[in-house]
């Protein structure tokens, strides 16, 4: 039991970072904490990934002359890397979205905190 | 000759690329003062997306079976792979044919709403179109969450456009829609571990090998609560009700028919697909709880229409009660319940279409949406854009030979055919609860006789305020579509849905 807790570490503190980043997201009051919430599941889910893909003793995947291509084993599966970098790409696009849609709501209600933030809407409501 | 060829060779890619580039195209060909061919650009380019989509429906037809498209002649499982099979061709002739209505209708109201954006407005158009179709034809499971995410950034944009609440509604539904999005991704990967594959047809050969593995359950709860998540089935619909409300006349129109028609796509795809009917009935019971989620989906979001106040939040929550029978649908795992739930998709997109642009017409010309306001001066002064509205309030309500009666009757047949006569209930009753909220607009603006108002009310009906040709004509269109596909629905059940019972291995 205690092997396979050790063995599966790099699982369990993705899985520690991806319950901050849940609480982060739906917990916080204040729209930017909820943002860097998002990234860290975000960025927990791309370790994930790039644990998943971890081979004690595997070679880079290059064709390497000493190796050889007959045991494909000895390399690292490169599908789970090249993955996660469109995922990283995605996450940039994500939060620069995200970033702009702040600065608006900063623009036009001049607070970031949700609870103000509800309060100020209802007087947006009034006023129509 | 050679352009058929051409066409049936590569048909599955062709939309896609089609749209994503001139997503792209579009800011540089309208760019500056040449804004105003930003709409006739879009207009023509979805124009031909919907000739391909017709095209690749009577190709797919005609082959009587899935046309593969192999991206730069990799082959699968190694290479991403295009697919397009009856229910893919379906799904895209939908989502083009709805867009390019509310396209041509979107001219005048988005110069109005938007003055001075039009341009990255019909860019977002474009790269959105490009997300939902590449969705629908893709093979591959990364390749549809990137093509998920493509479609959700535009989806922020083109709803963070609208009236002042959209900004924050267009934030909370980016960190739901991220969540969800990840949860998928997290999905894809468990799946991968055990599967060792992203293509889409090699994971349904490799499932039986895998069929008792504990990550592939996990896979599976992960991306059937990422598109729940999507495709705003209840409980998780949170999101939706502000989005549809505040987002701009135009992007209500387009999105409520198509968004979560996509995300209900995804999951058809997921759970028959990929995982098999046995493995979702028997392993884990996802359809089950589908079902149910769906069934409360459709009393909740119903009940809750009932008690709105605006027009477009009401039809909101009433997109949140249709997501609810095309998710019963789904999680009834029988031949008539998936027909039931695909027939809805179409007719569910042709409804909120019709309905969304009545709303903005409403607004476009009238200034506001609010039913309490609304009086019998509207049918003398809008009487076509209210004849479009009853139309689809008739179907919505599910009376024949509107379209809605047989999306629902599959449904009926298919929980009788289950013998679940709790859901039975929940769809007849449900649509007891349409007719209460449709007719009560229908009741404000035709139960009055036209002399009988106050002198105030008679100088408004002096303003003859019925929208243009541009905006009323796709409006009575998808109203008129409505009639003819429900006399169609056994030419297209026997024609197109029937292909995709047995290509989900029922």
């Amino acid at each position: 039991m205690l092997n396979y807790t050790l063995g599966h570490y790099g699982y369990w503190f993705t899985l520690v970072l991806m319950m901050l980043g849940l609480y982060g997201m739906l917990l916080k009051n204040n729209l930017v904490k909820k943002l860097i919430g998002m990234t860290i599941f975000q960025v927990s889910i791309i370790l994930f990934y790039v644990c998943s893909a971890v081979k004690w003793g595997g070679k880079v995947p290059v064709l390497d002359p000493v190796i050889g291509a007959a045991d494909p084993s000895k390399y690292i599966n490169p599908i789970q890397h090249t993955l996660m970098l469109t995922a990283i790409v995605v996450g940039v696009a994500t939060t620069g979205v995200a970033f702009a849609l702040v600065i608006s709501i900063y623009k036009r209600y001049k607070t970031l905190d949700e609870v103000v933030l509800l309060e100020r809407m209802k007087n947006d409501n009034d006023a129509d | 000759m050679m352009l058929i060829n051409f066409l049936t060779k590569n048909s599955p890619v062709l939309i896609p690329i089609l749209y994503l580039s001139m997503g792209l195209l579009i800011p540089v060909i309208a760019g500056g003062r040449r804004h105003r061919l930003a709409w006739p650009t879009i207009a023509l380019v979805i124009l031909i997306g919907l000739s391909i989509s017709i095209f690749n429906i009577f190709a797919v037809i005609d082959a009587g079976k899935p046309i593969h498209y192999y991206m730069g002649e990799w082959v699968p499982p190694i290479g991403i792979e295009y697919v397009l099979d009856h229910l893919s061709a379906f799904v895209m002739f939908v989502l083009n044919v709805v867009a390019f209505l509310v396209i041509i209708h979107a001219k005048d109201i988005v110069r109005h709403e938007m003055p001075g954006k039009e341009v990255p407005y019909y860019g977002l158009i474009s790269l959105m179109l490009a997300g939902f179709n590449g969705i629908v034809v893709t093979g591959d499971m990364f390749n549809l969450y990137v093509f998920l995410e493509i479609c959700s950034l535009a989806v922020y944009g083109l709803i963070a456009a609208g009236e002042k609440k959209s900004l924050v509604a267009s934030f909370r539904y980016l960190v739901m829609g991220t969540l969800g999005a990840c949860f998928y991704l997290l999905g894809v990967g468990f799946l991968y571990l055990t599967a060792g594959s992203l293509n889409m047809a090699d994971m349904k050969a490799i499932m039986p090998y895998i069929y008792n593995h504990p990550t592939t359950i996990i896979a599976l709860a992960f991306m059937a609560l990422g598109m729940a998540l999507k495709m705003a089935l209840f409980p998780l619909h949170g999101w939706l009700p502000d989005s549809y409300t505040h987002a701009p006349s135009t992007s209500s129109a387009i999105i409520a028919p198509t968004g979560t028609k996509v995300g209900s796509y995804v999951l058809i795809r997921i759970l028959f697909f990929i995982f098999g009917i046995k493995f979702i009935s028997e392993m884990l019971p996802v359809a089950h709880i589908i079902a149910w989620m769906g069934a409360i989906a459709i009393i909740y979001g119903s009940v809750v229409a009932i008690a709105q106040k605006e027009l477009k939040r009401m039809l909101a929550y009433s997109s949140v009660a249709q997501v609810g029978y095309i998710g019963l649908g789904i999680g009834l795992a029988n031949p008539l319940g998936l027909i039931g739930a695909v027939l809805h998709i179409l007719n569910h997109a042709f409804m909120k279409a019709c309905l969304f642009l009545v709303a903005g017409n409403l607004r476009f010309k009238i200034g506001h949406s609010m039913i309490s306001k609304f009086n019998h001066s509207i049918r003398k002064r809008m009487p076509w854009t209210m004849a479009a509205f009853t139309i689809a309030a008739l179907s919505m309500v599910g009376l024949p030979p509107m379209a809605g009666f047989f999306s629902k009757w599959y449904l009926v047949m298919g929980t009788i055919k289950n013998s679940n006569w709790i859901f039975l209930a929940v769809v007849l009753i449900s649509s007891l609860l349409n007719a209460v909220y449709f007719f009560r607009v229908l009741e404000k603006v035709y139960m009055k006789p036209l002399n009988s108002g106050s002198p105030e009310e008679s100088d408004e009906n002096t303003k003859p305020t019925e929208v243009g040709l541009q905006m009323l004509v796709p409006t009575l269109v998808l109203a008129v579509g409505l009639i003819v596909i429900g006399l169609l629905n056994a030419l297209i059940v026997k024609g197109i849905l029937a292909y995709i019972v047995p290509l989900a291995g029922m």
